[in-house]
């Protein structure tokens, strides 16, 4: 099993986080990942994005043409990459941010009223969690479990006291795809 | 006066007797090899070479010294400097020395770079070793002229001075001023001691040693970077006899870079 | 096993160098590779007590090695295309001196300032001279975050045996995507220097020193032909590459380091098409593998280069396989990097059935 995915959004938004943490959750649960961040001036404040790739066997290309899945945070994300969405493929997005709806009708859309929700969790920042916790819900590449300890890898000790927080973030984004 | 011509010189016999241990007043360091120099007559760098390693010699560092040769006339030092030596690329003796220093703390280490070297091509990595505190010995061999390409226009070269590159004299308004790199690296608090001499007389001479072994202990000390001037002649390019060329040090060059301390240490 | 760890490629060179015993690093900032001066101020010298210096200029960097690696000790630097093109005076210098170091171009678009994005445009400049004189930089093209690792180490080897520079050839991309990466054990920094090393003259022994100007025609050239007969020696020993699905293939995709990933991507893609399609990868470029290439000449209906530049390599596989095979290049360049389905599309317009039409 391979999955492509990539995470898109306004730098600041965590989206290269969202492809970390996957990371080593994948690396967590004995995966081959891979992790392509877009680089660059684009960090501030314009676009970003990580192509993120979990596999039961090695991975090839870090740069690949179509995505299994494709987690959009801003409108030009989706403008970019709705049409990357392999037919059949998941597009999860942030329908709070995002006005103008994908219109493909061969894929699997997911809107996730992420920003509304991370309002009302009093913090902006745990928006990435939603939206992670609704891609892991979707496509079930890695535990759960996973995930929340790959989280305790990635945040510096001193953000540590935010974790109970963004669990409940996480915990919410799948609940908006299982319910 | 000397009344003696050269024939009565060539009357005396040698006593061969007077040959003895006792009666011997000079011998060549062991830290210089028994190379011929290819230097010109009358040409500063085989008195400053010699009397660098007589300091090495004398503080009995031949085993604890690394010398870098820079591109110029004295690309070849290490023919006759008798020490284990690299040959660095022109203008990277300093960045080449902060390497060898880094790897070893303890060594003692020099530089000797002529003026296009150390203070043309070189400027930066200068300035910034200087800058760093780099704990080595810049020995700096100015005489106001691309010797070993020679004779064109130096960053040093002073102003109405001819060059094969200012046939008219330097013209200050376009090709720029004389650089007086020593007192520009003197204003770095990275830099422990600063001194400008000279070789053209044997009381210079004195001087221009007593200022190199300061810098080496000043080296031992870790106190910082130590840069030693030789202001100097090129009778080859200035197209001079030798003693004219050190007339010329003395009267022209002297005068513009005048010699003595510019940065000294405080030692306790 | 060594330890397990998720990393970006700059990171994990740092990494190995701390691991490999390397006694300096000195660099200079440029993207995309600030990372590695970065992680190593953070952690070498609290850990091996290893000199890392901030130098004020690539070219200071590459003299300040000269200096350092001089007296046999293991260092290193790393740069970005402009700051390489800036160090080539000193390789030469280097090569010609036969000090051996490691240095790694993460190389990102050119010409002149370009892009800081992927590119493989300096391939010519790394394995067909880039500075002045007939020398050969020893070249490892990684193409995983892995051999960022393992090149640092079999660098280091290749370096100290044939006293020569070795170049790792990199991008961007590999510098900046994080995989799983094994770890190999801490090793002890050098404490005994070969004879040529200049660390202070032995008593009772001659002095060293390092050069590389012999002013005389004829020392020079023999000086050249000791090199070259080094050179001969590293073409015979040292050539290594990566083949997959070769045997059966009548179709070859071939490509370094992260041209290569992409191509077995490719290559995955065909297959699942019904192509028989193979791959290889040269992982080094000096000595290059060009048997390897020749042998499959005349065998296969084709050969699809694929490289992140107008077409550099390919020169050397068209100079290995003559004409005995149609050599296809594509190629993306300034940063833009080449899709798989790009490669399948281009594979199918003009290399497919050729001839058969």
């Amino acid at each position: 099993m391979t999955h492509e995915a990539i995470f898109a959004g306004f730098g600041g938004q965590g989206v290269l986080s969202m492809g970390m943490i996957l990371s080593y959750a994948g690396m967590i649960e004995d995966k081959e990942v891979c992790w392509m961040p877009s680089y660059g001036p684009e960090m501030r404040g314009g676009t970003a994005n990580c192509t993120t790739i979990v596999s039961d066997s090695a991975i090839s290309s870090p740069i690949i043409s179509s995505y299994d899945s494709v987690i959009a945070l801003n409108q030009p994300s989706m403008d970019k990459f709705e049409s990357k969405v392999k037919p059949g493929g998941n597009l999860i997005y942030d329908s709070t941010n995002i006005l103008n709806p994908p219109t493909r009708e061969d894929i699997n859309i997911y809107p996730i009223a992420g920003s509304e929700e991370a309002d009302r969790l009093d913090n902006a920042k745990v928006l990435n969690m939603i939206v992670l916790g609704a891609f892991i819900a979707v496509t079930k590449t890695v535990e759960p479990a996973a995930i929340l300890k790959a989280l305790e890898e990635v945040l510096p000790e001193r953000y540590h006291k935010l974790i109970p927080l963004n669990t409940k973030a996480f915990e919410i984004g799948m609940a908006f795809v299982n319910k | 006066m000397n009344q003696n011509t050269t024939a009565d010189i060539q009357e005396h016999t040698v006593d061969e007797s007077i040959c003895s241990s006792e009666n011997l007043v000079y011998t060549k360091p062991q830290t210089l090899t028994d190379d011929p120099m290819h230097y010109c007559p009358g040409c500063g760098h085989g008195t400053a070479h010699k009397i660098l390693m007589e300091v090495v010699d004398e503080l009995g560092l031949q085993s604890q010294t690394i010398g870098i040769a820079p591109v110029g006339c004295s690309v070849f030092a290490y023919h006759y400097l008798n020490v284990d030596m690299q040959e660095a690329a022109h203008g990277r003796a300093c960045a080449v020395a902060t390497g060898v220093k880094r790897m070893m703390p303890d060594k003692y280490v020099f530089t000797y770079q002529g003026d296009g070297d150390l203070a043309a091509i070189g400027t930066a990595e200068t300035i910034h070793a200087a800058n760093r505190g780099e704990n080595f010995l810049v020995v700096f061999i100015n005489n106001g002229i691309y010797g070993m390409t020679s004779g064109q226009m130096a960053p040093t070269t002073l102003p109405g001075m001819f060059s094969t590159t200012s046939p008219y004299g330097r013209d200050v308004e376009t090709m720029g001023y004389p650089l007086k790199i020593a007192d520009l690296l003197a204003l770095l608090p990275g830099v422990a001691y600063v001194t400008r001499q000279a070789v053209h007389t044997p009381a210079n001479v004195r001087k221009a040693k007593k200022a190199m072994k300061n810098a080496f202990e000043y080296q031992k000390k870790k106190l910082g970077l130590c840069l030693v001037e030789i202001v100097t002649n090129c009778p080859s390019n200035w197209k001079m006899e030798p003693l004219e060329s050190n007339q010329f040090v003395n009267d022209k060059m002297i005068p513009f870079y005048q010699l003595g301390d510019i940065k000294k240490p405080e030692v306790k | 096993m060594g330890e397990i760890k998720l990393m970006k490629g700059n990171e994990a060179l740092a990494e190995a160098m701390i691991r490999a015993g390397c006694d300096g690093y000195f660099g200079y900032p440029i993207t995309p590779q600030s990372e590695v001066l970065e992680y190593l101020s953070r952690e070498a010298t609290k850990r091996t007590g290893m000199v890392v210096l901030q130098a004020e200029s690539e070219i200071a960097s590459i003299n300040m090695i000269y200096g350092a690696a001089g007296c046999g000790r293991r260092v290193m630097t790393t740069s970005s295309s402009p700051g390489i093109s800036l160090m080539q005076e000193g390789l030469s210098y280097l090569a010609g001196a036969e000090i051996p170091c490691v240095v790694a171009n993460i190389n990102r678009g050119g010409p002149g300032l370009g892009t800081i994005q992927p590119a493989q445009g300096d391939y010519f400049q790394t394995v067909k001279g880039g500075g002045h004189g007939d020398y050969h930089l020893i070249t490892l093209a990684p193409s995983s975050v892995q051999e960022m690792v393992d090149f640092v180490k079999l660098g280091f080897d290749l370096a100290e045996k044939y006293r020569n520079p070795v170049m790792l050839l990199t991008d961007g991309a590999i510098g900046q995507m994080m995989e799983k990466v094994e770890l190999f054990d801490q090793m002890p920094r050098k404490t005994k220097f070969e004879d040529w090393c200049t660390t202070g003259k032995p008593e009772g022994e001659d002095r060293r020193y390092l050069t590389s100007l012999y002013i005389k025609p004829e020392k020079m050239e023999q000086i050249n032909l000791g090199l070259q007969a080094k050179y001969r020696k590293v073409e015979e020993n040292e050539i290594r590459y990566e083949t997959i699905n070769i045997e059966d293939a009548d179709y070859i995709f071939t490509g370094y380091g992260l041209g290569a990933r992409i191509c077995m991507k490719a290559m995955e893609i065909a297959r699942a098409k019904g192509h028989k399609v193979g791959l290889i990868r040269p992982i080094s470029l000096y000595p290059f593998p060009y048997d390897l290439y020749a042998s499959t000449a005349g065998r296969v209906k084709g050969i699809l280069d694929v490289e992140l530049n107008a077409g550099q390599m390919v020169w050397d596989v068209r100079y290995a396989v003559k004409d005995k095979t149609p050599v296809e290049f594509y190629g993306r360049m300034g940063g833009i990097i080449p899709s798989p389905d790009e490669i399948i599309d281009h594979f199918e317009k003009h290399l497919l059935n050729r001839g058969t039409k």
